[in-house]
Order: structure tokens, then C-alpha cells, then sequence
């Protein structure tokens, strides 16, 4: 059994919540005196019906307004696999969220309402997924129901979003007719479209594949903490503690010790407490050289033999700001780079992207929600990869120097 | 090469991660154990993380004066097998010095209380992160809270501002008077905490397990074990029964359940075919409104 990660992303309206509810409740996920507290709320709706967006609005402001105002984790399992599940807003200013929730996402369902079609919002939600490379993508059309189930609304609805994913470079769409209000095509296959043919959407969850880790990735790892224990009898012991970060290791690969540049062999590999011959990504891990060199939280250490990262104090990359305050040329801000941290100044908005036309224009400075490509200057070289290539090693935030906010996603050229 | 890798390798991995995370972003770190099952995980998770090391934080036991004796000893146990410091504080203290309405009626909880010992030890000891075993599937205010959950100098939560969590980055930069609570476990569920206990022998508190005891039957029909700090009345029902707790808080407001599991196995088999959520089951202070959860958060509570 694995894990699969994913986020769900509609307008506000789409029924994402009563998706989620639909499949929590069809795959058996819901406990009883959950249900009964369900019950319980659904009897002040006007209609009396069951509502199951009720199982993910976890907030009382939200149940009050009717929104989902922050990203929700939901799980469950099937016997094949276990799901997290990010809900992200579709309410426009906390789009931020919907980025949050990709940021870890291996798959997005986008939501379109079959009586609307591709709307603004699903160039916005299809721009995030393809932004923050989510590797696999399924749009599902909901609400057939009210549509009459008509299969042509269906295709025209799915050619519509195939322009779209065109623009985007976006690989592999999976389209699926469903009603999460009724439960057609989401856990159970739908006697009222017999004219799909494809899989439900959780057939679909629990068979996808899961293709990241792969042993063929560049080997990078980053220390995270020094382990010393100063004991007389681990007098010596100097420990770099941190995660795989992807690819593999083998004792007694050559290794380089970045940004420093100094090569040296790994003498072992700990993984809790036990010397093993290799390890792969992600997994958690003590490493050992051969030399004694000066490293710290925030080093990496890479093969020799493989591809090297970038080494640089010139950043280019696209960023989704996430903060009120705008951001400017000029401004100063810390960069986290996984256990790195490092001071960042902005040196040019390079072109803001319009959400919804995909347009690039020039920009001033940058307001919450915008996406757009900056350069940064930073104080001390950072040690990366392009973010197409590797989401591990090619993602940054970026924090407000006084109040600490996160405030913004940056995905490395 | 994920294959090799199972789903509980990589909810360990995750934590492994997010432990590491505090060492390095922290000055004075500390995990909170109450010798429950998802704080005695916390700390298995501590020792693949840091040792041969120590750990780089103490164990902090915010003791309620309610909790069953049963799990007082396994924590003393444990933290002098594992060698490391462990600081107890108690809601008693607090109420004393700060002169608080201790809790009241049947069945005083002082659940709500704890959060007031734990902003004093915090204090105390300039805390700046403190790490906890709750979990996103407890309940629907948890289900929105961040792994690193920013606190203001009262120790409230603010569900409308709460930092962007990105990839596995995580920003613990706080100004003075605030702390971060830290929750490497968040993405685990109850099932998933049982199945790594059961993976990695832990050991448990015997209350976890099927045991005979005393019990009064509350009004909601939940089993609450007869102790010392609830009342009795006559028309009490008294019964002797079969249990065991899926939880182990306070024992004025932790209901046990009925159970003849005697193994990890059986309670694995307990929860496939069980149909009651954990806090559901269990506690009485969750049943107060739908916000209840919420509403302790944002006083300071874990």
C-alpha cells in the first residue's frame, strides 16, 4: 500500500465539499456518530437533504458563510491505497491555498460545473496545477445531473478545457462525467451514463501511477542537523542528520559538499541507528564522510557522478505572492530553501501573468494572488535545481524579514 | 525506488523530517508527552531522529492531578529508560496561583484548564516551539491547522491567519512572545498510529488494553471510569465491565470503551470494524458544540 496525495480545486459553487463528502461516504470513511452530527446540521438546511459538503467545512465561520475559508486534510483508504486530501478554496482571495495545497499534491481534481463550463476560475486553478507541477491532472464535470446527463455537453466541456491544457503544457488530462450530489461516477459507476466508458474517479485514485522518487534522479541531500553526541564513548561521532532529499546514495560514493565545492568520499549511511550499503529518497537518514570538513545546517551534498545542481546567487523564478503587502523591486526578504536559509533581495519583475488569459505583462511591484517571473539576488549562493526537473530541490518561500510571514511560492528556473 | 517504500515508511520519513525541522529552527524546543499512545510514537519517531544523540528538546508532562495512575508510571518509565530530562507541571499549581475555578459538577474536567499550565510552562521555560501528537482526522478545527501552527503571546490560534505551508518547507520564524506548536503526526490517522505501534513493538500503557473495571454509565450511555474526582449519586449506575481506553486525557471527561481486545491485533481488528470516531467515542468535552475544539484552540489549548 501507498500514499496518494491530492487536492481538489472548483469555483465556489462546483460542489468540491460535496464531492469530498461523497467520497468519504461512499468509501465507508465516515464513522457513525460523524454521520449522525451530519444529520444533525442538515436538518437547519431549507431542502433537508444530506450535506455532505458539511464534512469537510470544519470552521464556524465557514459553516455560517457557507465557504471554505483554509485548506482542509481529509483520509481515508481503500484496501489499495491511502488518500490525503488538501480541499482547497475556490474563493478567489485564497488562491493562496489552492498553491499551498498543490505544493505536496501528486494529483489535482479540477471541478467545472457541467451547466457552466470552463470558466475563469478553471484557467486560474489549471494555471496553479501546471505552476506547481502536479504530475497528473483529472477534471471532473460535475452536476451531469442537472445538465440531464447529456454526453455532448460532456465532450464539448472537455475540448473546451483541452485548449486550454494546450497552453499550459499541460501532459495528461483524465475526464470524467460525475454527479458528487447524487454519487454517479465517483465511487459508483453511473446508470445514468452508460455512454462513459472510462473508470470512476476513485478507480481512477487507487490505479494511477505514482511515478516521482525515481532511482534515476540526481542524488541530493541536504543537512538538516549535525549529530554530536559528545559522549566519551561517541567522542568522535559526527552525524549529518537530514532527508534524501531524491535519487540514491551508496557507501563510498564521491561526493561534493556544496556551495563549498569540496569533494570527499561517503564513508556511511544510518538509517535509524543501523549502517545500510544505500538509500534512496525520501528517506530519513544519517550520512558519514570520509574528511573532516566544516558543514552545517543548510549544506548539501550531491554525487559526483551525477548531473550537479546549480550553485548561484542569481535567481530566476516564477513566484505566486501570497501577502497583502505588495512586492517590490528592491524589497529584502528571506529565502528558505528546504533547511536553507539565506537573505534575498528583488532585483526585477520580469512579467506578471494574467490568471485568466495567461498573458504576460510588465509589473510594477506585485499584490496578493499575482503570479508572476522575478529575478532575486541573494547574500549566499544557493544550491538548486530547475523546479521542472526536480520539485524536491527547486521550491522556495519566501518570508516577510518583520512580521515572518510566508509570502510567496517560488518555483526555480 | 518508493516501492521498497510503504505508506508507514513514508509517515515516519515525514516526521523524521519535521522533528529535524525543529531542532535546526529552534532555541529551546520542547515535546509534550502525556503517556499516551501518540505521544509515546512522538517519542519512538525522537529516537530515529536524533540518536545516537540526545534528544534536543525535554519531555514536558502537563499533568491534569486526573490522569490514571497506570499511565503516570509508564511515563516515568520511560523517560529514565530513555535517559532524557522530563519536566512536569501541574493544573493543580495553576489554579492555586492563579486562582481559577477548578472544574465543577459531576464530572470536572479540567481539560480546558491545561491550557492555562501550559502557557505558564512555556513561560516559564521561554519555550519557543513545542511539539504535540494531535493528529488532522481528531476533528474537523485540527483537520485545518498547520503542521507548524503559529501562536500569539496568548497562545490563540488564528484560523484566518495562518501561514502558507509549502512543500516540505517549513517557516518557524516567530517574534518575541510567540511560540510554534509543531505536529510531526498530523497526517496520521488513529488506524495509522496503531499499525506503527504494532510495526515497531511499542509498548503501551496497559489501559490501552482490555482490562476489568468499575464504571458509571453517563447519561450519553458512555462508560467513565470511577475514580476519585467524580461524583457519585445514588442513582448512579455502577457497572463492572470489560473495557479499554482509546484515549488516555483526563479521566473525568475520557470514556473507555468496551473491548476484549487484549493485543495490538485485536485493536487493529477493533478499529477496522468499529464505527465511532475516536473523540467521538471517547470524549465528553467535544460534545459541548460543534465549535468546541475551535473555540479551546483559540484559547491556547493544543
Amino acid at each position: 500500500m501507498n500514499i496518494l496525495k491530492f487536492i481538489t480545486a472548483g469555483s465556489v459553487d462546483d460542489g468540491k465539499s460535496t464531492l469530498i463528502g461523497r467520497l468519504l461516504y461512499d468509501s465507508k470513511a465516515v464513522s457513525h456518530d460523524i454521520l449522525h452530527t451530519l444529520e444533525r446540521q442538515s436538518r437547519n438546511k431549507p431542502d433537508g437533504e444530506l450535506d455532505l459538503s458539511l464534512l469537510t467545512d470544519g470552521l464556524r465561520a465557514e459553516r455560517e458563510q457557507g465557504i471554505t475559508i483554509d485548506v482542509a486534510y481529509k483520509y481515508f483508504n481503500t484496501p489499495r491505497r491511502k488518500f490525503i486530501i488538501a480541499d482547497a478554496p475556490g474563493h478567489v482571495q485564497y488562491t493562496r491555498n489552492m498553491v499551498t495545497g498543490a505544493s505536496n499534491a501528486d494529483l489535482a481534481i479540477i471541478l467545472i460545473d457541467a451547466r457552466h463550463g470552463v470558466v475563469e476560475q478553471t484557467h486560474r486553478h489549471s494555471l496553479i496545477a501546471s505552476l506547481m507541477g502536479i504530475p497528473h491532472l483529472v477534471v471532473a464535470v460535475n452536476k451531469m445531473d442537472l445538465v440531464g446527463y447529456d454526453e455532448q455537453t460532456f465532450y464539448r466541456i472537455a475540448a473546451d478545457y483541452q485548449k486550454l491544457a494546450q497552453k499550459l503544457d499541460l501532459q495528461e488530462v483524465l475526464f470524467v462525467p460525475i454527479s458528487a450530489y447524487v454519487g454517479d461516477n465517483v465511487v459508483e459507476r453511473s446508470q445514468n451514463m452508460t455512454w462513459y466508458e472510462g473508470p470512476t474517479l476513485l478507480a481512477h485514485l487507487e490505479t494511477v501511477e505514482l511515478s516521482h522518487d525515481l532511482p534515476e534522479d540526481e542524488a541530493r541531500f541536504q543537512v538538516q542537523y549535525v549529530i554530536r553526541p559528545r559522549t566519551d564513548d561517541l567522542h568522535d561521532y559526527r552525524g549529518y542528520a537530514g532527508t534524501i532529499r531524491s535519487g540514491f546514495f551508496k557507501k563510498g560514493d564521491r561526493v561534493r559538499v556544496l556551495p563549498g565545492g569540496i569533494e570527499t568520499t561517503l564513508k556511511a549511511i544510518e538509517v535509524h541507528q543501523q549502517e545500510v550499503e544505500e538509500a534512496y529518497a525520501p528517506q530519513p537518514v544519517v550520512l558519514h564522510l570520509e574528511d573532516d570538513i566544516d558543514i552545517s545546517r543548510g549544506d548539501s551534498i550531491v554525487r559526483l557522478e551525477d548531473a550537479q545542481p546549480a550553485v548561484s546567487q542569481d535567481l530566476d523564478l516564477e513566484i505566486c505572492w501570497m501577502s497583502e503587502r505588495p512586492l517590490q523591486v528592491g524589497d529584502r526578504y528571506l529565502l528558505r530553501h528546504n533547511a536553507a536559509t539565506v537573505k534575498a533581495i528583488v532585483k526585477e519583475i520580469r512579467h506578471r501573468t494574467d490568471v485568466h488569459t495567461f498573458v504576460q505583462q510588465p509589473a510594477e511591484g506585485l499584490a496578493l494572488n499575482d503570479i508572476a517571473q522575478v529575478r532575486l539576488r541573494t547574500a549566499q549562493p544557493l544550491v538548486f535545481d530547475a523546479y521542472k526537473k526536480n520539485r524536491a530541490t527547486g521550491g522556495l518561500i519566501l518570508i516577510n524579514e518583520n512580521t515572518f510571514d510566508t509570502v510567496a511560492a517560488g518555483m526555480l528556473h | 525506488m518508493s516501492k521498497r517504500f510503504d505508506y508507514l515508511d513514508n509517515l515516519e520519513a515525514q516526521a523524521i523530517h519535521v522533528l529535524r525541522e525543529v531542532a535546526g529552527q529552534f532555541e529551546r524546543p520542547a515535546l509534550l508527552f502525556s503517556g499516551g499512545k501518540d505521544s509515546i510514537t512522538l517519542v519512538r519517531l525522537a529516537e530515529k531522529a536524533f540518536r545516537p544523540g540526545k534528544f534536543p528538546f525535554p519531555l514536558v508532562h502537563i499533568d491534569t492531578g486526573h490522569n490514571f495512575p497506570e499511565v503516570l508510571e509508564f511515563r516515568d518509565r520511560l523517560a529514565n529508560q530513555l535517559g532524557e530530562k522530563l519536566i512536569i507541571r501541574k493544573v493543580e499549581d495553576t489554579i492555586q496561583r492563579q486562582g481559577l475555578q477548578d472544574g465543577t459538577g459531576k464530572y470536572p474536567t479540567r481539560n480546558a484548564l491545561q491550557a492555562n499550565t501550559l502557557l505558564e510552562t512555556i513561560e516559564e521555560f521561554e519555550f519557543d516551539a513545542c511539539i504535540g501528537g494531535a493528529r488532522r482526522d481528531e476533528e474537523k478545527a485540527r483537520a485545518k491547522e498547520r503542521i507548524f501552527s503559529i501562536r500569539d503571546e496568548f497562545g490563540a490560534w488564528d484560523p484566518k491567519r495562518q501561514r502558507p505551508e509549502l512543500w516540505d518547507i517549513y517557516n518557524g520564524a516567530i517574534r518575541k512572545g510567540e511560540n510554534v506548536r509543531v505536529f510531526p503526526i498530523s497526517n496520521w490517522t488513529e488506524l495509522d498510529v496503531w499499525n506503527y505501534i504494532r510495526r515497531e513493538q511499542i509498548e503501551l500503557p496497559n489501559i490501552y488494553f482490555s482490562h476489568s473495571r468499575d464504571c458509571v454509565v453517563t447519561p450519553g450511555g458512555q462508560l467513565l471510569a470511577i475514580t476519585e474526582h467524580i461524583r457519585l449519586d445514588p442513582e448512579d449506575e455502577i457497572t463492572v465491565r470489560d473495557v479499554r481506553f482509546r484515549t488516555v486525557g483526563d479521566a473525568t471527561c475520557t470514556a473507555a470503551v468496551e473491548s476484549l481486545a487484549t493485543t495490538v491485533d485485536d485493536i487493529i481488528q477493533d478499529i477496522l470494524t468499529t464505527k465511532i470516531s475516536e473523540r467521538g467515542a471517547t470524549r465528553l468535552d467535544d460534545r459541548l458544540s460543534e465549535a468546541a475544539m475551535e473555540d479551546r484552540k483559540k484559547n491556547g489549548y493544543f
